[in-house]
């Protein structure tokens, strides 16, 4: 059965990226067509993670892969919450999850049957809160880009930019530091609960945890100087997608590291 | 009940012509007043590029001949500058000018207000009502699905359009005019539109700005205090006369260490430019000159000229079923006729009946009624629905009259 509707969530997701493109040259059918793929592949999607954990006795999103597919599932969440304004977003976000779905797929986290060692609580708030950090600097970082296309736009003087109008440059700033705001303090919770299970069980520091507290030490640096030295539009648009790379990085090249 | 619609627009008269045909709110009102005294309906719709009179009346030819007679009287010589429209065309050409697509700038969106105005103030019954209605409904259409009025379509609106893609909601933005004349003027009126604060007002004379000043409640300033409130500005808009810039590079450079990495939209409307083009090399800053606007103008234009093809079929649409419901008034009388008929039989059969269901209680004589009431309406409601259609495709006439004569409506009378 899970099986079965990871094609659907991969198709919606897919049909929704190239329903962007479209959308991108002109507004109109492609536009509702990429939303309707995002609402559907997210429905199924939820459908696939629900009977992965009607199967499942514990977690069942514990693997790298497994915790892959619930990212998508955050980020998509995330970017239903604020499409209506910024439709545009789905050209950034729609690829990168049906990218990463077919990531977690071929590593087998959209099955049934990928257990974890670690107890449940431990799961649900160690990986629970990472992942909704991750889906939101995720959504930081696309706002971010967005930005730094909007402003090339008002400097390249591109005759277009009223007839196809983006959010604003100072909407786009604000609403990638509130995406960072709240999700923060989720992975520093989520971070904390992992190292205090490091310690307990006497393990030692792997290099996903290090390039996480390096990731950690990015977004806190870029809180820090807005706050501080005023730090805000491209500079910070630049400081946010080092960030993502960073997530990049941790949730890619470094799992199999950790879940190990 | 006929429409007919006698007017000028800026495609028939020019503006020396126009304005002598132009009629303020309370006199537009009175003209329609007067219009419909005899009995039928009337709407004065009067702006800076139009003046229509649209009438419904039984007799199309007196009801023309008094709207054209109204307007001659006003100015004789704009008769050969009349169009003259009845009925679907009248309706179709109402619903092109509610879209905006009559007006000089396709998908101005200001028609839409006015035309909502003409229709409270006229002198409305059902035809000129649902016209009007509809008109107003598919000028909301085409403002909703088609993108005909999101661009700008002068210099000022898109230095306002140009503020909002930078700081997004223009409420408490600062804006700092440079140079006291009319072009400053007009684009500090299409920021404040958009809910900017005009803070200050710099010029050479000091005297002129305070003029400018005052009427938008802002700060005179002496042009030499200029680089002082490049701080606190978030726009600057400049128009003076001066033969070299007004504001260099460096002066920019230096306020913006102090502006924290706000961002600063300069727009320069003069000719010779005010603003140094190397400004729009600083980081967060974005300088546009008049040129830039024109061609950010001349781009809109040819996309407002795009969706208006889509808008033409969505006003299309929408007259069209003005059309069929125009149509159906044809049928209407003897749609009425039909269900009294019916219902008088059905009401005379219950009374001769009245012996059996005198036995009934009263919740089952309800049912009796009930039952009936549905009988007729389910037989006449395929009958009702095919006439209204025929009468769309132009032959409810016809279909009338073989209801009238099968039934025998009217024979009563005569």
């Amino acid at each position: 059965m899970a099986e079965l509707l990871f094609w659907p969530t991969l198709l919606f997701y897919g049909e929704a990226a190239f329903g962007y493109f479209g959308y991108a040259r002109r507004a109109g059918a492609a536009g509702r067509a990429a939303i309707w793929g995002v609402r559907l592949g997210w429905l199924a999607q939820t459908a696939l993670l629900a009977v992965q954990a009607a199967r499942e006795d514990g977690f069942p999103w514990g693997t790298w892969a497994g915790s892959l597919n619930l990212f998508v599932w955050f980020v998509v969440t995330v970017y239903l919450g604020v499409r209506k304004p910024y439709r545009l977003l789905g050209l950034a976000v729609m690829p990168l999850a049906a990218a990463l779905l077919v990531v977690a797929r071929v590593g087998g986290g959209t099955g049934v049957g990928a257990r974890s060692h670690y107890s449940n609580l431990f799961l649900v708030v160690h990986v629970g809160l990472v992942l909704a950090a991750f889906a939101g600097f995720t959504l930081a970082a696309a706002l971010s880009a967005f930005y730094l296309w909007q402003e090339r736009r008002l400097k390249r003087r591109e005759v277009t930019i009223l007839r196809r109008q983006a959010p604003s440059l100072a909407t786009l700033d604000r609403l990638a530091s509130r995406a960072v705001v709240f999700s923060l303090p989720a992975l520093t919770l989520g971070l904390a609960v992992g190292i205090a299970r490091l310690l307990a069980d006497g393990e030692r520091v792997d290099a996903v945890i290090a390039a996480t507290i390096v990731m950690w030490l990015v977004w806190a640096a870029y809180l820090v100087l807005r706050a501080t030295r005023g730090l805000g539009g491209r500079r910070a648009a630049y400081v946010a997608l080092a960030g993502f790379a960073l997530v990049i990085v941790v949730r890619l090249a470094l799992p199999a590291t950790h879940f190990s | 009940m006929r429409l007919v619609l006698v007017g000028t627009s800026h495609h028939h008269a020019p503006v020396e012509l126009r304005e002598r045909v132009a009629l303020g709110h309370d006199a537009a009102a009175e003209l329609a007043k007067r219009l419909a005294a005899t009995g039928g309906e009337a709407v004065c719709l009067s702006t800076c590029n139009r003046t229509e009179l649209y009438v419904a009346a039984p007799d199309v030819e007196a009801a023309e001949r008094a709207a054209v007679a109204a307007l001659a009287e006003l100015e004789p010589d704009v008769e050969p500058a009349l169009y003259r429209l009845r009925d679907h065309a009248a309706a179709l050409h109402l619903f092109r000018v509610a879209g905006g697509l009559d007006s000089l700038v396709p998908g101005e969106g200001e028609i839409l207000g006015q035309v909502r105005a003409a229709h409270d103030a006229g002198t409305t019954g059902a035809l000129l009502d649902r016209v009007f209605r509809q008109a107003l409904h598919a000028g909301r259409k085409v403002r909703a699905q088609t993108a005909i009025g999101e661009a700008p379509a002068s210099v000022s609106s898109a230095a306002g359009a140009l503020a909002e893609q930078v700081f997004g909601d223009l409420d408490g933005c600062s804006i700092l005019l440079v140079g006291a004349g009319k072009i400053s003027e007009q684009a500090a009126r299409s920021l404040l539109s958009r809910r900017a604060t005009i803070a200050f007002v710099a010029n050479r004379t000091l005297d002129h700005a305070a003029d400018l000043a005052a009427r938008f409640g802002a700060e005179p300033l002496p042009l030499e205090r200029l680089e002082e409130q490049l701080v606190a500005a978030d726009v600057v808009v400049s128009s003076t006369s001066a033969p070299g810039y007004v504001l260099d590079a460096a002066t920019v450079e230096r306020a913006l260490r102090a502006r924290r990495g706000r961002q600063l939209l300069l727009i320069d409307l003069a000719v010779p430019r005010d603003l140094d083009p190397a400004i729009h090399d600083l980081d967060g800053c974005y300088l546009y000159d008049i040129d830039d606007l024109q061609a950010i103008v001349s781009e809109t234009l040819v996309g407002r000229r795009g969706e208006a093809e889509r808008a033409e079929a969505i006003v299309a649409a929408e007259s069209e079923k003005f059309r069929e419901w125009q149509a159906s008034l044809d049928v209407v009388p003897a749609i009425m006729s039909l269900r009294a008929r019916a219902e008088e039989i059905r009401e005379a059969e219950l009374r001769k009946a009245e012996g059996l269901l005198g036995r009934l209680d009263d919740s089952q004589r309800k049912a009796v009624e009930a039952i009936t009431a549905q009988i007729v309406n389910k037989l006449l409601h395929l009958p009702t629905v095919r006439m209204k259609q025929a009468a769309a495709a132009a032959d409810g006439v016809i279909y009338a009259e073989a209801v009238r004569h099968l039934f025998g409506l009217g024979e009563d009378e005569r």
